[in-house]
C-alpha cells in the first residue's frame, strides 16, 4: 500500500506538465466565485493556458499588482492615487484598468425585518453608529447590528466611500472576513444589517435603496443597475502592469466578450454594458 | 565506520541542536527587522509612531480625543488600545473557562478515577487537542453562538463570551495534561502517609496532593494563558472582530493576532500599516517569550520551595 | 459528605469536557456525512465550490505535510539526541536549548506565519531569486516549500519532546552494556538507542503531521490558495490545504445554501484525519509511557 501511494505521487510529480502558459489573478474576494467560473469555463476551451485565482481582498490583489506577484489583479473598487504612485515607482507604469463586470453593492436585512427600503442618509447614519434603533428607520424597538467587511476588502473601501462619504465605520460594526460571512451572520441575524456583492442565501433579503428622501427606492435587480436607478452600482476591476498582450489579452478579451459577459449574469452581477 | 565520519556526524549532531536556538532568534531578528520603522523612521512615525499607537488622538481636528483602529481611512487611525483590550478580554473568559474544568479534570484522572476509568477518559480529553483550531473557530461560528445567543440572550451573536469558550476549548487540553502530569509525579509516599494518618482521598488529594504539585499546575495554567494570547483562527471567525474599547462580554472584540492575519494580506510591503502589523507580531513574541522564561523561573523556585531542595 | 460533592464535580468536569468533543464531533459527522462520497475524494471542486471534491485539498495538505516532515524529523531527532546522548551534563547549551525548544512551542502560530513571509519568502526566496534565476520571481513569493519549512520549524518542539521521552524510557544498562563492548557513542545510538526510540519517535511524527495538517494561521501568507486548477507538483507552487479551505468557505462563498454541506464535509475530513493521527500517538505514547513506569 505504501509503494503504491508512494508511486503515485512520483507519477504526479514527475508528469510533464505541456507547454502551458500560467496566468494569475489576485484580489477581490467579491470577484473570487466569478473569477473562478471565468477560468474553468476559459480553460475548458484553451487546454494549453492554466489560470490560478486566489482571493483575500481588492488591496491584496492590488499590493500583489505592485509586488510583481501576479499578472491580473481583480479589484472591487478603482485603485487610489498612492496605489497607482507606488506601482509607478517599482514598474514605470501606472497600469490598465479594464471594468469586467458590474455589481449592485446590496444592502442585507434579514427576511423577517419589516424595514421596506432604506435612504444614503439612513445608511450613513446606521453604519457611523449614529443610527442605533430600527424603529428610527421605520422597524421595531430594537438595537441595529451591524455587519461590515475587512478593511482589506474593496467593498468595504467602496462601500466608505459611496454611502459614508469618506468617514468611518462605527467601531461597533464587526468585520467579517468575506460575502459569505456577511450573509451568514445576516441571516442568522434578525437585527442585523450587512452590505457586499451579490449573494444567494435563505433568510436574507435585498434592501431597496433610494438615493435620497425624494426619489424612489430601487432594487438591486439587472434593469435598475443597467439603467443606473440602483444607486450603489460599482464596476468590477480587471488591472493589469502593462497594456495585456499576448495569452493574457485573450483571456480578458473573451472575459469582456459575449461569451465572458454571459458568465457574469450566471453568478449574480451585471455585464459592464 | 571510521573516526571521521563519527566525529561528522557528531559535528551535523551539534548543529542540528543549535538551530532550535539560531531559529528562535531569527524569528526575532527577522520580524523585528520588519517593525523596527515604528521606533526608527520619523516618516512612519508621521502616521503610525508610538504616540499615535498609545496615546488618545482626535480623528478630525477639534473632535474630542478617542482611541480608534481604522487603518484604512483618509486619516488612518492606529490606536493600540481596542485590540489590546480584546485580547485580554478574550483570554480572561477563555481562562475563566477552561482552568476550573481542566484542573478539575486532572484531579479526577489522577486522584479518583479507577484505573480503567482513567484509560478511557484521558485520551478522550486529550483528543480535544487534535481538533485544528479552524475547526474549533468553524464550530463557534455556526453553532455555538446561536446556541450561547438562545441561553443567553446576547443581543451580538458573534462576542467575547462566544469566542472566549471556543478559545477555552483549545486551551483546555493544554492545562489538563500538564496539570495531570504533576499530580502524577507527586509521589506516592505523600498519599500513603496522608491516608495512614486517617485521611480520606478527597481530603489527601486537596490537602496534599495539589499544593504539592502547584508548581506544576501553575506551569500548566501559564501555558495555557501563552496559548490562549497568541491564537488567531478562532477568534478570527467567531469574535465580530470589532475594534472596539469596552469590557463589556456581551460585545464583539479585535484581537491583535486576528487583525494580523485579517489586515497582512492587504498592505503594501513598506508602508505604515505592513511594519505595525509586524510590530504587533514582534509584540506578542516578546510577550510570550517573556512569560515562558518567567514562568520557568517562578515554576522552578517554586518547585525548591515546595520539595525543599 | 464534602468530599463526595468534590469528588463529583471534578468527575463532572471531565464528563463535561467529554461531552463537548462528542457533540462538535457528532454535529459535524450529522451535517457532513451524506456528501462523503469517493467522488467527493477524488475529484476537483467545480461550479465555483458549490459541487465536486475536494481532492486538490487533500493532496495539497498531504504534499505540504510531506515536506514538513522531511525537514522536522531529522532536525528533531538529532537535537532530541543531542539533549539526551551528546551534551555533557548540565551544561550551558544544554540549558539553552531547552529554554530555545519551550520558547518554540510557545510562539504564536500568526508568528510565525510572519516568520515565513519576512524570510523564507523576503529574504531566502528573493535571496535565491537574485542569484540563481536573474532576478526573476520564482522563490521569493508564497510557495509550497516555505510554507513546510515554517511548520517545520513549528513543530520542532513536538518532535523534540516526544522523542526525547522516549530516549529517557530507556534503561542506562542498555547503554552500559554497549560500552562495554568496545562501541562508540555513535554505535551504540544507532544499533541500541535509536532501535528502541522508535515509538516515541513515531508519536513525536504523528503529533507533528497533525499540527501541520491542522495549522492554518502560518500558511494564510506563505503558500496557501483558494482555487488551483493544477496540483502543486514543483517546489515553489502554491497550493490548496485542508484547513484553509475550510476557512475560506466558511467565510467567502456567498451562495452560502449550497457550499455548506461541502464544507461540512471538508470539516468532518479533516476532523478525522487529526483525530485519527492524535488517537494513534496517544495509544503508541502511553504504551511508551507504561514501559517506563516499567522499567523505574
Amino acid at each position: 500500500m505504501k509503494t503504491k501511494i508512494l508511486s503515485t505521487i512520483l507519477a504526479t510529480i514527475a508528469l510533464p506538465l505541456s507547454a502551458a502558459t500560467t496566468i494569475t489573478i489576485k484580489g477581490s474576494d467579491t470577484m473570487i466565485i466569478l473569477n473562478q467560473r471565468w477560468a474553468e469555463a476559459y480553460m475548458g476551451k484553451n487546454p494549453n493556458v492554466v489560470i490560478q485565482v486566489t482571493g483575500g481582498g481588492s488591496g491584496t490583489g492590488i499590493s500583489a499588482l505592485i509586488n510583481g506577484s501576479t499578472d491580473i489583479c481583480a479589484a472591487s473598487r478603482p485603485m487610489k492615487q498612492d496605489e497607482k504612485l507606488k506601482l509607478r515607482d517599482r514598474f514605470n507604469t501606472t497600469g490598465t484598468e479594464i471594468p469586467a463586470a458590474r455589481d449592485g453593492l446590496s444592502v442585507y436585512l434579514n427576511e423577517s425585518n419589516p424595514v421596506k427600503e432604506l435612504s444614503f442618509q439612513q445608511l450613513e447614519g446606521i453604519y457611523r453608529g449614529k443610527i442605533t434603533n430600527w424603529k428610527d428607520v421605520g422597524g421595531e424597538d430594537a438595537k441595529i447590528i451591524l455587519y461590515s467587511r475587512e478593511n482589506n476588502s474593496g467593498t468595504y473601501a467602496y462601500f466608505k466611500e459611496v454611502v459614508l462619504s469618506g468617514k468611518d465605520y462605527s467601531p461597533l460594526a464587526q468585520s467579517l472576513p468575506g460575502t459569505a460571512g456577511v450573509v451568514n451572520a445576516v441571516a442568522k441575524d434578525k437585527l442585523g444589517i450587512g452590505y457586499g456583492g451579490a449573494a444567494y442565501a435563505k433568510g436574507i433579503k435585498l434592501c431597496p435603496v433610494k438615493k435620497s428622501a425624494k426619489v424612489a427606492a430601487y432594487e438591486p435587480s439587472l434593469e435598475n443597475v443597467k439603467s443606473g436607478k440602483y444607486p450603489i452600482s460599482r464596476y468590477l476591476y480587471y488591472y493589469t502592469r502593462v497594456k495585456p498582450s499576448g495569452e493574457i489579452k485573450k483571456f480578458i478579451d473573451w472575459v469582456t466578450g459575449p461569451e465572458g459577459q454571459a458568465i457574469v449574469s450566471n453568478v449574480g452581477y451585471f455585464p459592464i454594458k | 565506520m571510521g573516526k571521521f565520519s563519527e566525529r561528522a556526524i557528531e559535528a551535523l549532531i551539534k548543529i542540528s541542536a543549535s538551530i532550535s536556538i539560531v531559529g528562535l532568534l531569527m524569528i526575532f531578528v527577522f520580524i523585528g527587522k520588519e517593525a523596527l520603522p515604528i521606533l526608527t523612521s520619523a516618516k512612519i512615525q508621521q502616521e503610525a509612531g508610538p504616540a499615535r499607537l498609545f496615546l488618545p488622538q482626535s480623528p478630525e481636528p477639534g473632535e474630542p480625543k478617542e482611541f480608534s483602529w481604522q487603518p484604512v481611512s483618509e486619516l488612518p487611525k492606529y490606536s493600540l488600545l481596542p485590540l489590546f483590550l480584546g485580547t485580554l478580554k478574550v483570554t480572561f473568559v477563555a481562562l475563566l473557562f477552561a482552568i476550573p474544568l481542566a484542573l478539575g479534570a486532572a484531579l479526577f484522572t489522577a486522584e479518583f478515577a479507577p484505573d480503567r476509568l482513567k484509560e478511557i477518559i484521558k485520551p478522550a480529553i486529550e483528543l480535544l487537542a487534535g481538533i485544528p483550531s479552524v475547526v474549533l473557530g468553524f464550530f463557534a461560528l455556526m453553532v455555538m453562538a446561536d446556541f450561547l445567543q438562545k441561553i443567553f440572550g446576547f443581543t451580538y451573536r458573534l462576542n467575547t463570551v462566544n469566542a472566549g469558550i471556543a478559545l477555552g476549548l483549545a486551551v483546555i487540553p493544554i492545562i489538563y495534561t500538564v496539570a495531570d502530569d504533576a499530580l502524577t509525579a507527586v509521589p506516592r509516599s505523600y498519599r500513603e502517609a496522608s491516608i495512614a494518618m486517617g485521611a480520606t482521598a478527597w481530603e489527601t488529594a486537596a490537602r496534599i496532593v495539589f499544593p504539592a504539585a502547584l508548581p506544576g499546575i501553575l506551569a500548566a495554567c501559564v501555558l495555557g494563558f501563552g496559548r490562549a494570547i497568541g491564537e488567531t483562527m478562532i477568534v478570527l471567525m467567531s469574535s465580530g472582530n470589532a475594534a472596539i474599547v469596552s469590557l463589556a462580554l456581551n460585545l464583539p472584540l479585535r484581537s491583535l493576532s486576528a487583525t494580523i492575519a485579517a489586515e497582512l494580506g492587504e498592505v503594501v510591503t513598506g508602508s505604515a500599516h505592513y511594519h505595525l502589523l509586524f510590530f504587533i507580531g514582534t509584540g506578542l513574541f516578546i510577550f510570550t517569550f517573556v512569560l515562558n522564561l518567567f514562568a520557568h523561573w517562578f515554576v522552578k523556585k517554586l518547585q525548591k520551595k515546595v520539595l525543599g531542595i | 459528605m464534602v468530599g463526595k460533592i468534590f469528588v463529583t464535580l471534578s468527575g463532572l468536569c471531565c464528563l463535561i469536557i467529554v461531552a463537548i468533543v462528542i457533540v462538535i464531533l457528532g454535529n459535524v459527522a450529522w451535517h457532513g456525512w451524506s456528501t462523503l462520497s469517493p467522488r467527493f475524494f477524488l475529484t476537483a471542486p467545480t461550479h465555483g465550490m458549490t459541487s465536486g471534491g475536494i481532492f486538490p485539498a487533500i493532496f495539497g495538505t498531504f504534499f505540504l505535510v510531506l515536506l514538513m516532515t522531511l525537514a522536522v524529523m531529522p532536525l528533531g531527532i538529532m537535537t532530541a539526541l543531542y539533549l539526551h546522548e551528546y551534551a555533557p551534563k548540565k551544561s550551558l547549551i544544554v540549558s539553552w536549548v531547552r529554554l530555545a525548544i519551550q520558547n518554540l512551542a510557545g510562539v504564536p502560530a500568526i508568528v510565525y506565519g510572519l516568520f515565513g513571509l519576512g524570510f523564507f519568502i523576503e529574504f531566502v526566496g528573493r535571496g535565491i531569486d537574485r542569484f540563481f534565476f536573474q532576478d526573476q520571481l520564482t522563490f521569493g513569493q508564497p510557495a509550497i516549500i516555505w510554507a513546510a519549512l515554517t511548520l517545520a520549524l513549528l513543530t520542532l518542539p513536538t518532535v523534540v519532546v516526544a522523542t526525547e521521552e522516549a530516549l529517557r524510557a530507556i534503561p542506562f544498562s542498555h547503554r552500559e552494556v554497549a560500552y562495554s563492548l568496545g562501541a562508540t557513542r555513535l554505535q551504540m545510538v544507532r544499533r541500541v538507542v535509536l532501535p528502541q526510540a522508535v515509538g516515541g519517535i513515531l508519536t513525536g511524527a504523528i503529533l507533528a503531521i497533525s499540527r501541520g495538517a491542522g495549522e492554518v494561521a502560518p500558511i494564510l501568507f506563505t503558500g496557501a490558495a483558494y482555487y488551483l486548477p493544477y496540483l502543486p507538483k514543483k517546489l515553489n507552487d502554491q497550493f490548496m490545504e485542508l484547513g484553509y479551505h475550510i476557512y475560506v468557505m466558511a467565510t467567502q462563498s456567498p451562495d452560502v445554501d449550497q457550499t455548506k454541506p461541502i464544507l461540512y464535509a471538508t470539516v468532518f475530513v479533516l476532523l478525522t484525519l487529526t483525530f485519527a493521527l492524535n488517537f494513534t500517538a496517544i495509544w503508541v505514547r502511553s504504551k511508551i509511557r507504561r514501559r517506563l513506569r516499567m522499567t523505574k
